[in-house]
Parts: C-alpha cells; structure tokens; sequence
C-alpha cells in the first residue's frame, strides 16, 4: 500500500516540475522534441533511483557533516555511467542532449530526494519514490516537448500530425518558446488548484 | 585581429550573443529563485562571477594536466563537480574569516553555487571550446575569461530580471499567473529580446 503511494506521489501530487519547480534546466532546454524529453526523463529517472537506493542503504553510515559530497558523489558516478552507455548505444540522442547529460549531476531533483527523502526512509520506498518522481519528471518534460514540437514543427515524435497547410510556429522550438510554454502551463496548473 | 579583438568577441557571444541562462539554459534555478529582490540578486550575481572565475581555472587546470596525461577523461564529471563543491566550500570559509563584511553580503548564497549548473557547464564546455580561429583548443587565459564573462552574463540578465520583477509586484495580474508562471512568461520575452543579438556579426 504504502509503496504504491510512494510511487504515485510523484507523478501529480509532488509533481518534480510543476508543483515542486526543480529541475527546470533541462526542462527547458531540452524540450525542443518529444524523443529528447523522453531520452532526458528516462537518463534522470536511471540516476534518480539507483542513487536513491544507494543513498538509502548507506544512511547509517553516511557522516552528518559530509553528507552533501558523498550524495554528489554517489549521483556523479550514475551520471558518469548513463553518459558512457548512452554515447556507446544511442549516439544519435547523446549527441543531442549534449551538454544536458553531464548536468544531470547538478539537476536539484536528485540531490532534492537525496537529502529529503532517501537518507530518511528504508531501501524499498527509496525505490519507489525514485520511480515515482523519475516518472512524473520524463511525463512532464513529454507533456512541455509535445506542446513545442506540435506548435513549432508540425510533429509528434517526429510524426506530423498537423495538416499541411499549418505554418510551423518556429519560436516554440526556440529558447523563448520554452519558457513561455513552461509559464502557461504553470499558471494552468495554479487555476486548477485554485478551482479544487 | 588581435588577442584583445578576440577577447572583445568572446565577452560579446558569451553575455549577449550566448547568454548563459537565456540561449543555453543554465543556472535557471538562481535565475527564477534569487530575483525577486534587486539586493539579492547582484549578491549572487556577485558570488557567481567570482565562483565561475576560480572554477574555470582550477577545473581546466585538472583537466590538462591531470585527466589527459593520465587518460581519465571518463572521470571528468566526478572530477569536475568535487572540484566545483571543494572550492566552493573553501572559497566560504577564506570570505568568512579574513573578509565578514563581504560573507555578509554574499555568504548565503555561497552554497548554494555548488548546485547552480551554469558553473558546471561552463565548466565543461571550456574543455570542449574552440578560439575564433577554429583550431585551437582554449589555453588557461581563454578558459579563466570565459568564465569570467559568463558570469558577468549570467548577473546582467538576474539584474535585468530582479529590476523588473520588483515592479510586477505592485501589478494586477490573475492570481494563478502570480510568482513562477509570469517570471517564466518574463523571462521568455527576454529571450526573444536577446535573439536580436544574434544577428550581429562582429
């Protein structure tokens, strides 16, 4: 019960992006396509729950006062591991993400459920809330990159599914089309709070 | 052109052309969370220039002299983030005790650098940059300046956005747009703004 709880927490209640806001550059910045978003999610979602179930088998042992650069240390070798096995079998992604890679380290997400949850809870709900948030975090980059590539290429997933004569709104895949999608969407998540 | 024409050129693209958080998406965190007040945000902004500087030095030097020679490229990511947070922690206790009107000022903000990704990133894109001639790797110079004037495009945008920000504050706007939506919606027309700086060729 309480695992299944952990598990959907993430996805709407504790919403990584929308209602916590962390994690909001690769958010940005790698939404211009719906296969980056997931590429990217499914990256942190990796990171996010091996690091939680390390984090929380090596809580008792873990020194207070150095806690902070064993979690990043912990984080940075998953980091290290996902960046080599994604350049070895996806390159064509890799090369995309580029840079957004390597930052997952410092993507607040992981070092948030770090220290907030997995240094205090047991191995198996460490787990679950890794999947959980990892899950709400690759279904709201999906949700923002879907929005920019419908309004900006035309597509869905590289699909199109607008008709022909639509013209490709082409800011939406630029930078400031993501912060604007991002905004809209955020106030829309505050009406429907406000209307509950 | 000289090398006082090439650093001309790389101070443009990396606060205008290039600006670390509105074309490439680091150090949004600060960005959205410090700069609601103007004080606060040249505090971090300060703190930032000066963290970006250190980290650009000591983290090219690690990395050419240290990481290539003996072929540990692999562990660039760990080596460069227990540098950033290293430093930082260091960089906070020399304010502390030999400068407390400076701790002050920018203390709080110290720590939470070590988690902004802007450092990281320009971090690991000095190792990765090219000069304007477009063969050269950059040298120690380039990459501490680079860092330099990231940082300085990173705190022009904060100030630009705290100084418009305190102004929201007293507009009327639906309540569901308050906060977080209206500072993204911000900072997206800031972006639009800094696009125009893209067609210039120096």
């Amino acid at each position: 019960m309480s695992f299944v709880k952990e598990l959907s927490k993430g996805i709407i209640k504790e919403n990584p992006i929308f209602v916590i806001v962390l994690g909001m550059c690769p958010t940005l910045a790698v939404t211009s396509s719906v296969q980056n978003g997931i590429g990217m999610g499914l990256a942190a979602t990796f990171v996010l729950i091996c690091s939680n179930i390390i984090i929380s088998l090596i809580k008792n042992i873990t020194p207070e006062k150095i806690r902070i650069p064993i979690y990043i240390t912990v984080i940075a070798a998953f980091v290290s591991i996902v960046d080599m096995a994604m350049a070895a079998y996806v390159p064509g992604l890799h090369k995309s993400l580029g840079l957004f890679i390597p930052l997952i380290v410092v993507n607040c997400i992981i070092l948030g459920r770090a220290e907030a949850f997995a240094s205090k809870n047991n191995m198996l709900a460490s787990l679950a809330d890794g999947i959980g948030m990892g899950l709400g975090f690759t279904l709201s980059l999906v949700v923002v990159a879907a929005i920019r590539e419908i309004l900006g290429a035309g597509t869905f997933a590289g699909i199109a599914v607008m008709p022909k004569t639509y013209e490709p709104m082409l800011v939406a895949i630029l930078a400031p089309g993501a912060f604007i999608t991002l905004g809209f969407l955020m106030a829309l998540m505050n009406m429907m709070k406000e209307k509950k | 052109m000289g090398y006082i024409g090439e650093l001309f050129v790389m101070a443009m693209t990396a606060i205008f052309i290039q600006n670390f958080v509105l074309s490439r998406f680091l150090g949004l965190c600060p960005y959205l969370g410090v700069s609601k007040k103007l004080d606060s945000a040249f505090g971090m902004g300060m703190a930032v220039i000066f963290v970006m500087t250190l980290a650009s030095a000591f983290t090219f030097l690690i990395y050419k002299y240290l990481l290539i020679p003996y072929n540990m490229i692999y562990l660039q990511t760990i080596a460069f983030i227990l540098t950033i947070a290293a430093l930082v922690q260091f960089v906070e206790m020399v304010i502390q005790k030999n400068a407390p009107a400076l701790y002050k000022s920018l203390g709080v903000y110290l720590p939470l650098i070590t988690t902004n990704c802007a450092v990281l990133g320009v971090a690991i894109l000095n190792t990765k940059a090219i000069r304007t001639d477009g063969i050269t790797a950059y040298n120690f110079l380039d990459a501490v300046l680079n860092g330099f004037f990231s940082g300085v495009g990173f705190t022009f945008v904060l100030l630009a956005m705290a100084g418009i920000r305190e102004r929201l504050e007293f507009v009327d706007m639906p309540k569901s747009m308050r906060g977080m939506p209206i500072g993204l919606i911000l900072a997206g027309i800031m972006a639009l703004a800094f696009y125009g700086f893209m067609g210039f060729k120096i």
